[in-house]
């Protein structure tokens, strides 16, 4: 059996992490499932939680009053899921379904938070990571938006 | 009279006389035709990546990518979006209608060079047209290829072509197809997001790749800089370029890109041969 240390260390997310950031994450870590169809967080809830996506996949949805919802991006394994705990408020900004069975690691936002201001370096760690994802999306929803497929 | 015909028929401006055999929609705007030679002696031989000029008479001609099956010799197959008079024109050609087709025309994928290797297929929108014989060509000749990863990336999903195909491909040996589109909807259960969201699924393995890539050119250099920074060498990556071709023979020069035509030189390149250009918004 895996051990959730085993699991964070071997996430691309954390990979290159120092051993002591690894158990500091490991003590703020659960497994969790989702059924397929259930909302895994919700546009303007409190945010105290961010995913490693272990298995399935999870669509980040709009909604938009009358109108279904619009799904932006698709998440699966290896991938990561909500950066609102992160930054004030502390909301979530979309809504995020699990689209099939979704198996995950959920990491306490508001544990890691007071222990990246405890230290810093962590915090450092965490958030060189948190950028590197928010660039990757950036710069796809800024290709998407192009709408680079459409006629001319 | 043999040496006169064989004159004729390998004069690149004269255009052979086809008729359409089949006319399929793939998506609400864009058709598969399926040619065949009015006389059964002209071969259709092409290479993946190559095209013809078809000529709709007395509409004008137009540069259409071949999208068949390079193994099949009694015909030729092109899918063609209807964006403007000629091509809409041409996808309304009904069965059993001549068409006039010169080519096939410019350089191919790198059917030799990948041989041995890994083939990474990366299709934007009708950009997975011109990279279809190459699928087929790998599928039929699997053992002289290393694993073929297909990423293709659409508008919504009922813009995506050979939907089909796409099912039935995954099914191979070491193939690995992965499709992503910009808008999907609550029924669509599979990925949304542009086509370089799909490289970090694809397992990768850089030094023993080769990647084809076709579709819009923003897409191209989007998904270029991707496959560079998961360790593909300039080298190793190819591109299908479009532009205004007319005579596709290199005379008339519509197709100029910098010191290249595209119709002759190209369509497909070797990254690296015009990776300069791809950053110059005057070309």
């Amino acid at each position: 059996m895996e051990t959730l240390e085993r699991i964070i260390a071997e996430h691309p997310f954390f990979a290159g992490l120092e051993d002591g950031f690894t158990n500091l994450m490991v003590s703020c870590a659960s497994n969790v499932r989702f059924k397929a169809g259930t909302y895994i967080l919700r546009e303007g809830d409190p945010a105290n939680t961010f995913y490693l996506i272990r298995e399935g996949k999870v669509a980040v949805e709009v909604l938009a009053p009358q109108h279904k919802p619009i799904i932006v991006l698709t998440l699966s394994v290896g991938e990561i899921l909500g950066w609102s705990w992160l930054l004030p408020p502390f909301q979530w900004k979309f809504h995020a379904r699990a689209v099939d069975d979704v198996r995950a690691i959920a990491l306490d936002g508001k544990c890691l938070r007071t222990k990246c201001e405890e230290n810093h370096d962590l915090g450092y760690e965490v958030l060189k990571r948190f950028a590197q994802i928010m660039e990757q999306r950036l710069e796809a929803t800024r290709l998407q938006l192009l709408d680079v497929y459409a006629v001319r | 009279m043999t040496t006169m015909a064989t004159a004729i028929t390998t004069d690149p401006m004269l255009p052979q006389p086809y008729s359409v055999r089949q006319v399929a929609k793939e998506t609400p705007d864009t058709f598969t035709l399926r040619l065949e030679p009015e006389n059964p002696m002209n071969g259709s031989v092409f290479q993946p990546g190559q095209f013809s000029m078809l000529w709709v008479f007395g509409v004008g001609e137009l540069p259409i990518s071949i999208s068949g099956d390079p193994a099949l010799h009694d015909r030729l197959v092109y899918t063609v979006r209807s964006v403007g008079q000629a091509t809409h024109s041409l996808v309304n050609r009904e069965v059993g209608d001549g068409v006039g087709v010169r080519g096939p025309f410019g350089a191919g994928w790198p059917v030799e060079a990948a041989r041995g290797r890994d083939v990474i297929v990366v299709a934007g929108g009708i950009g997975l047209a011109p990279l279809r014989p190459m699928i087929y060509h790998v599928l039929q000749n699997r053992k002289d290829y290393g694993r073929l990863v297909i990423l293709y990336g659409g508008r919504s999903p009922r813009d995506l072509l050979y939907r089909k195909e796409l099912a039935t491909w995954v099914r191979n040996r070491e193939t690995q197809v992965l499709v992503t589109v910009d808008y999907g909807g609550l029924n669509w259960r599979g990925h949304v997001g542009v086509v370089t969201t799909l490289f970090k699924y694809s397992r990768l393995q850089p030094a023993s790749s080769v990647a084809m890539v076709c579709g819009p050119e923003i897409m191209m250099r989007f998904v270029t800089r991707e496959l560079e920074m998961h360790g593909l060498s300039c080298d190793d990556i190819y591109l299908s370029m479009e532009r205004n071709m007319k005579c596709a023979v290199g005379f008339c020069g519509h197709c100029q890109y910098g010191p290249h035509f595209i119709c002759k030189d190209g369509p497909v390149f070797r990254y690296e041969r015009i990776r300069k250009l791809l950053e110059k918004y005057e070309l």
